[in-house]
């Protein structure tokens, strides 16, 4: 197991090195990275001044490891827009996008294996049929059509519910469910076929014959081996779940990173875009190495290898 | 290897086959009521996308501001009905939905074929040839999936300047792991088969076992995978349009019409309204059909 972690560890920091070359290599897009970050009337020497102290004119591994260097340490530069260093700009709205997320996933979780168990156990019942269709829809829907139709029912219509900014629980309501529906949909149609699989198998048929009732065989035999895709799937949506808040933030003006993003490449701040990008794709597979440590705790066959 | 008049003989017997084969694959999908579904949504938003200019009375550009924001089934003087109402600027939101299916499909379908080609070329080379070139393609793919793929999107278009070109681009060139991995588990298998082993006893260059050999038997999931990305792809153009990163106004996008109703939404509902319902079903539609040909061609594919 220790030899399992440790190689998952040292991928995870060759990935964490390839998403900083990544997030470098936005600002050289386009080969000049000080025509993207001064304003277009700056004058030639300006641009020449600017190069200079940037140290643009440095071949680019010396900037990619000057980059790094700062990046290791959290610093990004300033914002352009805000004069403070975009680091700390990013970190201040990291719990809000957390909140967001947190609750989506909490969200989709408690809706999504429920329904899926219900569904695999009653199949070809009307409330699996109900629980199917409302899956696809669930999967085919655009986040931020969702969210607006939430808004105009729930906010312009029915004015039961805030539809936008960050506080109370009232506040989270409205993103949540749209941030977390798609993920909700891709997991109830996950526990779905996976308790089908394996209620169909020998161990199952066993647990039955020899008078096991019927509860403990779905919740207890079944569903601890339905979960391990489950986990899979969980690591995965966590990356759907981060890049859906973008869309969700600007729609619910929720203060988050992927607010402050979309602004930031607006606004051609791009030490923010740079710092944002880096700590959600860090962020991401600091996670999937977590669901990497779950997999070793609920399939015993991990271990071992 | 072949005799020179071998292939001539042989060559109409493999088609009919293969025709066959396509024909019985077609009745199965058909028997799948939903696939059938999707099937149809799939064919009207190609129709519709295809004959836009002749399914509407109304230019999707054309402005008129004296019919600005009026209710759907809205008569005009000349007895034409706004079947979906008009937008802020009065211009007919059916015509825009038809004519915005263009945009969805031109970057669904080339965004698609750019990601396919690229993710079948690094399944294929990472799943025949395995060790490091494997090693690193599959983190090449975990530093891809690190990032939330949206945030990069717009990222990049940002800096490069949001065109149609720009969006293609983009969006195929980062949307190739899901083809690369499924690509690569299937070469995997193929690869031990006997008729891969006696093809490179025979001799066979690699590259002549890959494309003849191990290319068409990894086929059939790469079709499902593609089908079901192009859902995807149509979001995510949809999503960028949303945020002003998309193919840029006038042309009529499903993104951007969203982007401008909800503007008007506490007095227009039906701005916003129709062109997410476009998006729904469209990917919905999408959706079904790629179930339905999992589901025929490859039911173990976990997807």
């Amino acid at each position: 197991m220790r030899s399992y972690l440790l190689r998952r560890l040292w991928q995870a920091v060759l990935v964490l090195f390839g998403v900083s070359v990544v997030v470098f290599l936005i600002l050289h897009l386009t080969g000049d990275p000080a025509a993207l970050l001064l304003p277009p009337d700056a004058s030639a020497e300006d641009v020449a001044r600017f190069r200079k102290a940037m140290g643009f004119d440095d071949p680019v591994a010396v900037q990619y490891l000057r980059f790094l260097k700062g990046a290791l340490r959290g610093d990004f530069g300033e914002s352009v827009r805000h004069g403070e260093p975009a680091m700390h700009l990013v970190l201040e709205r990291l719990p809000a996008t957390f909140e967001l997320a947190g609750a989506g996933l909490l969200l989709a979780l408690c809706l999504a294996i429920p329904a899926g168990i219900i569904s695999a156990v009653k199949r070809n019942t009307l409330i699996d049929y109900v629980s199917t269709v409302v899956a696809l829809m669930g999967q085919a829907m655009p986040t931020f059509w969702l969210g607006i139709m939430l808004i105009l029912v729930f906010s312009v219509r029915l004015s039961w519910l805030p539809s936008s900014g960050r506080g109370d629980l009232q506040h989270l309501i409205l993103p949540a469910v749209t941030l977390g529906l798609f993920t909700t949909a891709r997991i109830t149609r996950l526990t779905r076929s996976g308790m089908l699989e394996v209620l169909g198998q020998d161990y199952i048929r066993t647990a039955r014959a020899k008078g096991v009732s019927e509860q403990p065989v779905v919740w207890k035999h079944a569903l601890k081996n339905a979960a391990i895709p489950i986990v899979t799937i969980v690591g995965i949506e966590l990356g759907t779940l981060l890049g859906g808040s973008v869309i969700t933030e600007i729609i619910f003006a929720w203060p988050g990173v992927g607010r402050l993003s979309v602004q930031a490449i607006f606004n051609r701040d791009y030490p923010v875009v740079q710092a944002a990008v880096f700590i959600l794709a860090s962020t991401f597979v600091f996670l999937n190495f977590l669901v990497d440590i779950a997999y070793t705790w609920l399939d015993p066959r991990i271990r071992f290898r | 290897m072949t005799p020179p008049n071998g292939t001539a003989v042989a060559l109409p017997a493999r088609v009919e086959v293969e025709e066959r084969r396509w024909v019985m694959t077609l009745k199965r999908l058909a028997r799948r009521r939903t696939a059938l579904f999707g099937l149809g949504v799939v064919s009207i938003v190609l129709v519709a996308a295809a004959f836009a200019p002749w399914l509407t009375p109304f230019d999707p550009l054309e402005q008129d501001i004296n019919q600005r924001l009026q209710e759907p089934g809205w008569q005009t003087a000349e007895g034409h009905v706004h079947a979906l109402g008009t937008d802020h600027l009065g211009r007919d939101i059916l015509a825009r939905v038809i004519f915005g299916s263009r945009i969805a499909l031109v970057v669904g379908l080339s965004a698609v074929l750019i990601s396919g080609v690229l993710g079948m070329a690094i399944g294929l080379v990472s799943g025949y040839f395995g060790g490091k070139v494997d090693d690193f393609f599959m983190r090449l793919a975990d530093i891809q999936l690190a990032f939330p793929f949206i945030l990069l999107a717009i990222a990049v278009i940002g800096v490069l300047g949001p065109s149609l070109r720009n969006i293609i681009i983009v969006i195929g060139v980062s949307s190739w792991v899901v083809y690369a991995r499924v690509v690569r588990g299937e070469v995997l298998s193929i690869r031990e088969r006997e008729f891969v082993q006696a093809a490179i006893a025979l001799g066979s260059r690699d590259g002549r076992v890959l494309v003849r050999h191990v290319l068409p038997n990894a086929f059939t999931p790469w079709l499902v995978v593609a089908t079901l990305d192009m859902a995807r792809v149509i979001v995510i153009e949809s999503a960028l349009s949303f945020l002003g990163l998309g193919v840029q106004p006038p042309t009529p996008t499903w993104g951007g019409m969203l982007a401008d109703g909800r503007v008007y939404l506490s007095t227009a509902w039906w701005l916003a309204t129709f062109p997410g319902l476009a998006i729904l079903v469209t990917v919905l539609g999408i959706n079904l059909l790629g179930d339905g040909l999992r589901d025929t061609l490859d039911p173990r594919l976990k997807l």
